[in-house]
């Protein structure tokens, strides 16, 4: 047995901190989810196969691609990032973990806060993954600092919302294909500044046409997170 | 089983006799409209349906405020029927808009900010109504589109903003217009009266039909809760 019994910590009276239960929820998420990998290769693969897709559906030639790759990137990765989500709230409501992680005495948006940033992590490690196989496939050189920063601002106001909506949609009898419904439109603005962000970035635009789009990029990352915090409790709410 | 009051009758008739009015003064009243012609007589409806439509997407907001502070199923009920309502108000306004743009814009639809942001309101409503109907316990499914009202509130002048940045040619004719949007017009006198008439009918159609909504939204509410009685 690998388990000591002198590794029990005896339970103490002191509840844990605001950021100790977050970083709690994301070791668990990503414990978990490196033992099975199921979540990290479907989202990986599925973001394959839709630049694969792309790359027949939109003829993608050597003009077309400075203007389109930011395009093809975001569906990309909103997809790949839907797949996630849906998966990783699934998880915790299958097998009831969920009232598991909500019976913790921490405060609620904690757990928030760690679904989220677990989520991230794994979007961005897709991400990470999916970019140089886009560069070497498409002869692109994807590696420029602002579209980086970019990718990482979208992606925070993508799952911020994307988590508290997933978290919504495995309550409903048809959770499966509500997720996108429900995040789609809401994401709308937020997938509007990361693309034009991005696509200003690849096409060495000067920064008085990245900033409109870069400003718009930071507000949108605030009002969610503002609003998923403030609401968050709602939704788990017994 | 509460009886239909007084005033909800009252307000019926007048929504239907203001609104047959309001229809004689778009096409009588209103003088025709020198360069853009009949087909501007669209505007009238369309500004006000449009204007129904915000109003009862920010209806909802509040209601959904209120419910989640309170937990009072009246707000729920209130804001499912704004939503309803608003929901169908804004399919007019994008209707009545596409029929306008055909010989003004010479096309159905463009992506300018205004339509693609009245789409995604359209979609962010229908969105709404799938959530609600997905989830059983009526409590969580309250919580969850008082939730879900304030995100998607919170999106559409986001979105509006966020493809601003592109010049539109959709016109502002109450307010300053952009330089590039077609189909500006200003007002002659009997043309503002007809228009601000049309708002006025609307809000009132608008607020007959969401009272009615709401009387709905509490019978079924009652049904439910005897239904519960039956079976237990």
């Amino acid at each position: 047995m690998s388990v000591k019994s002198t590794s029990v910590k005896p339970i103490t009276a002191r509840a844990p901190s605001f950021l100790q239960a977050v970083g709690a929820v994301v070791r668990k998420d990503l414990a978990s989810e490196f033992r099975s990998r199921e979540l990290l290769s479907a989202m990986f693969l599925f973001a394959l196969l839709v630049i694969l897709i792309f790359n027949f559906a939109l003829e993608l030639n050597a003009r077309e691609r400075g203007e389109i790759t930011a395009g093809v990137l975001w569906v990309t990765f909103v997809f790949a990032g839907q797949l996630g989500l849906n998966r990783s709230m699934a998880i915790e409501k299958d097998r009831n973990c969920l009232d598991g992680l909500l019976l913790a005495p921490v405060d609620r948006s904690a757990i928030y806060f760690g679904k989220m940033l677990a989520n991230l992590l794994f979007m961005l490690i897709v991400e990470a993954i999916v970019l140089p196989i886009y560069s070497i496939l498409y002869n692109v050189n994807l590696f420029h600092p602002g579209l980086i920063l970019v990718i990482i601002l979208g992606s925070l106001g993508y799952v911020t919302i994307g988590t508290l909506l997933a978290t919504m949609a495995v309550y409903a009898r048809t959770r499966d294909i509500l997720l996108p419904i429900l995040l789609f439109p809401v994401v709308v603005p937020l997938l509007i500044a990361a693309v034009r962000a991005s696509s200003a970035f690849l096409q060495n635009l000067s920064m008085e046409f990245v900033w409109p789009s870069l400003n718009l990029l930071i507000v949108f990352n605030l009002i969610f997170i503002a609003v998923s915090y403030m609401t968050f409790d709602f939704i788990v709410e017994e | 089983m509460e009886t239909k009051p007084r005033l909800l009758t009252i307000l019926d008739w007048s929504s239907i006799i203001l609104f047959l009015f309001a229809t004689g003064m778009v096409f009588i009243y209103a003088p025709m409209e020198a360069v853009l012609g009949n087909v501007q007589r669209v505007f009238y409806f369309h500004v006000a349906a449009g204007w129904v439509g915000m109003v009862a997407l920010g209806v909802a907001v509040v209601a959904a405020i209120a419910y989640l502070r309170t937990s009072d199923r009246k707000w729920d009920i209130i804001g499912l029927a704004s939503i309803e309502i608003g929901l169908v108000f804004s399919f007019i306004n994008i209707i009545s808009g596409a029929i306008w743009a055909r010989p003004i814009w010479n096309t159905w639809w463009t992506w300018d900010p205004r339509l693609v942001t009245a789409t995604i309101m359209e979609l962010i409503y229908l969105a709404y109504l799938m959530l609600r109907q997905g989830i059983e316990d009526p409590d969580r499914r309250a919580r969850f589109g008082a939730v879900y009202a304030i995100v998607g509130f919170l999106s559409v002048p986001l979105s509006f903003f966020s493809i601003r940045i592109w010049r539109t040619i959709h016109p502002t004719v109450v307010g300053s217009s952009d330089a590039g949007a077609e189909g500006a017009f200003d007002m002659t006198p009997r043309m503002l009266q007809t228009f601000f008439f049309s708002l006025f009918v609307f809000t009132i159609i608008g607020i007959d039909l969401i009272w009615h909504r709401i009387r709905l939204g509490r019978l079924e509410d009652d049904v439910e809760q005897r239904k519960m009685q039956v079976m237990a």
